[in-house]
């Protein structure tokens, strides 16, 4: 009896295994069965070409051109501008009609939001990737559908370049080698071009390209000028606590020596300022230290109305209407460029240098007063 | 000779013998490598100095493992969401004082009711996790992995996805300095932390209670204690301490950053517990343990700066000291030192034997 009992069992076991194992099988075939979702979509895709080939006759006859935009989230001042500046932008009176879809930091939902874009027949995808990678099969079957994809601010790697139309966003390198020039025009001003300079590096979070680009800038200027020394470089992950620990830490290795602390964004200057200040430091052109930020958020520029960032320079969020100018010229059946960069400006504390020059190009520097930060549109 | 043999004895075989060498082992390093290290000085009329550093820093992961060491000796298990409670808290006190702006220059509301009222978020969220570990039997890890998750999602929701900056003063003080007083603020919360949690624990059965009920559950409820609800405390309070070291690491930054408040904090604060030679499986607890637990993973992190090891790479160095430390603190080490120990000795009379 019991071994009945036991082999009943056992049976029962093995049914529920292979069942399980069928369910498995399902999840397995469920893969192609998606693969063939994709297919249809770029089946579809096909179809609806025509139909967005007609869209674009509308809004050439003067309809409205739909737009899906994917933004990252809402998790700074920059992010919220940006977001407002395609809101702005496409907006129902300049002939569009915009889909913003908030993808909270994550991945997945972008995805999500893109497949919904194409099965709603957008004209145009903008994405604002939250990573660089993982992109390659939703924008191929963006690319199917026929729907041109415009990438802002972060880029996207993927393995084949068409995928898409054109990338929107800050040159970093360029911001960080308009810094330096900033910092060898004003010490060359005040008269300190031949003296030793001491330089501390707050990066960002490693890897990010506005880490990369901004301390490759710094890194060049201080390769190029036998006076400046490059002390430490150490990373603040963008944070404001970061940025004052690894300033509180710096400090303690080499307190009076630091002539300038180049911060690679305002909330590790804000972090940064409050360390130096707490350790019985002044900030300022005629501080103990020369505090040098990027981004120029609106408490950033303040902190240089109050003196105690001397140089901020720009990354620019408005990212509106350089996309729209390319919308236009694809509409227009015209080509662009694959890769453009928005305009970004430099701010400073006071008007010793007027103009840096980066490559033979001047750029304006712009002395931040209240007029100035009331202006802007962050 | 023998006398002086049992005294060490006595000494490596308290509990916190192990904690502190570890920590001394620490700083030594510290001390040997980096130029002065243990110097202290008044700069700007506050402490200036590594040691300050460390027990300045060290504030919130202390608050934290108080919390840590209770849930874990009561429940068996851990808070992972300690740290986006501390968001939590901190996105509540900054929005209820900025009154809704992203950044203000003074107060919209008074200060209390906004510390009132995050402590109150911050023990709701104790008493969510503690409903559902103690009431509904989830395991901790899998119950507390909610609010690891939401949490961070619930403060920014608070936020509106903002940073909120307070830019005042005395809003600045609890991680900063009350007027004069050259020590930093957050050691005095994380003192009075300890100091109250010590209290409670040694002056009332709850230490015990929780004890009993971490050893044998079942047990402690046929002898008349309601494990559930003491269960149920320990988490509650456990909210309560995330919510103090948010409101401090809020203060520290006159901003609430839900994205980066707190972050990984909770996997220091049970490094702590872990540190502190308490077992991580519940049971009988030593909170003097996770606190010195606490200090040692600050002072290496402030050590591991101080060798200019960049913030990234932390980890990974964190990692190799932990794991040594762990190792040295295991029982399974203790029993193969013991044995070589035995060997060695039974060796030697061999030998004094053949002589």
């Amino acid at each position: 009896m019991k071994k009945k009992v036991l082999a009943a069992f056992m049976v029962a076991c093995m049914s529920l295994g292979m069942m399980a194992c069928g369910g498995s099988g399902d999840t397995t075939a469920d893969a192609p069965a998606a693969d063939a979702g994709t297919a249809d979509a770029g089946a579809a895709g096909t179809e609806s070409a025509p139909a967005a080939d007609a869209g674009a006759e509308d809004s050439a006859a003067g309809g409205t051109i739909t737009i899906g935009f994917s933004q990252v989230g809402a998790e700074s001042d920059w992010r919220t501008a940006n977001s407002e500046s395609m809101k702005s932008t496409f907006s129902k009176e300049n002939g569009y009609e915009l889909i913003f879809d908030d993808a909270q930091q994550k991945q997945e939902n972008q995805i999500a939001a893109i497949r919904n874009f194409i099965q709603q027949e957008v004209d145009y995808i903008v994405l604002a990737p939250v990573t660089e990678t993982g992109w390659d099969a939703v924008l191929q079957e963006a690319k199917d559908a026929g729907i041109p994809v415009i990438i802002v601010d972060r880029m996207v790697e993927v393995s084949d370049d068409s995928l898409f139309t054109a990338w929107v966003g800050s040159n970093f390198q360029l911001e960080g080698e308009k810094a330096a020039a900033w910092l060898d025009a004003y010490l060359t001003a005040a008269g300190r071009g031949e003296e030793e300079i001491n330089i501390v590096d707050i990066q960002g979070t490693i890897g990010a390209s506005a880490q990369i680009g901004r301390t490759n800038g710094l890194q060049a200027a201080v390769d190029a000028h036998d006076n400046w020394t490059l002390l430490a470089a150490e990373t603040g992950e963008f944070t404001q606590a970061k940025g004052q620990e690894v300033m509180e830490s710096l400090l303690k290795q080499y307190g009076d020596q630091i002539d300038v602390v180049y911060c690679e964004n305002d909330n590790e200057a804000f972090g940064a300022i409050d360390a130096i200040e707490q350790a019985g430091y002044t900030v300022g052109l005629d501080g103990d230290m020369i505090v040098m930020s990027f981004d120029s958020t609106n408490a950033g520029l303040t902190d240089v109305l109050n003196t105690k960032i001397s140089c901020n320079t720009e990354c620019n969020p408005l990212h509106g209407p350089r996309v729209a100018d390319i919308i236009q010229k694809l509409e227009a059946g015209g080509e662009v460029e694959k890769e453009q960069y928005v305009d970004e400006e430099i701010f400073a504390v006071d008007g010793t240098v007027a103009t840096v020059n980066v490559d033979g190009v001047d750029y304006e520097v712009t002395v931040v007063t209240q007029d100035v930060i009331d202006a802007r549109a962050y | 000779m023998a006398k002086t043999g049992f005294d060490i004895r006595k000494i490596t075989g308290n509990r916190l013998f192990m904690p502190l060498v570890c920590l001394a082992a620490v700083l030594i390093v510290g001390g040997i490598f980096v130029p002065d290290f243990f110097a202290v000085s008044i700069n700007n009329n506050v402490l200036y100095g590594y040691p300050v550093d460390i027990v300045n820093r060290a504030s919130e992961v202390v608050i934290l493992a108080i919390g840590m060491t209770l849930v874990t000796a009561a429940s068996g298990g851990q808070d992972i969401s300690v740290g986006a409670v501390m968001a939590v808290a901190a996105a509540v006190c900054c929005q209820i004082l900025s009154g809704g702006e992203t950044s203000v220059n003074e107060f919209a509301n008074p200060l209390a009711l906004a510390i009132i009222a995050a402590l109150i978020a911050a023990t709701l969220c104790g008493a969510f996790n503690g409903f559902l570990v103690a009431k509904l039997n989830i395991q901790p890890m899998v119950a507390t992995l909610i609010l690891f998750t939401a949490g961070r999602g619930i403060a920014q929701l608070v936020t509106k996805g903002q940073i909120t900056y307070i830019r005042v003063e005395s809003y600045k003080v609890m991680g900063g300095f009350i007027g004069k007083c050259p020590v930093p603020t957050p050691v005095f919360f994380a003192i009075a932390a300890v100091a109250l949690a010590f209290l409670v624990l040694k002056k009332t059965a709850l230490g015990l209670y929780i004890e009993s009920v971490g050893i044998n559950g079942a047990a402690s409820r046929l002898i008349g204690l309601n494990s559930t609800m003491i269960k149920f405390l320990t988490y509650v309070i456990c909210g309560l301490l995330a919510g103090v070291a948010g409101i401090v690491a809020s203060s520290r930054i006159y901003s609430a950053d839900a994205n980066n408040i707190g972050l990984n904090l909770e996997m220091d604060a049970i490094l702590a517990v872990a540190l502190g030679g308490n077992a991580l499986g519940g049971g009988k607890f030593s909170l003097m343990g996770s606190v010195i637990g606490a200090y040692t993973i600050q002072a290496l992190t402030t050590t591991l700066y101080a060798f200019r090891v960049s913030s990234d790479r932390l980890p990974v160095y964190k990692a190799i000291v932990v794991i040594v430390i762990v190792i040295i603190q295991s029982p399974a080490f203790h029993r193969f030192m013991a044995e070589q120990k035995a060997k060695r000795a039974a060796k030697n009379q061999v030998a004094e034997g053949g002589n």
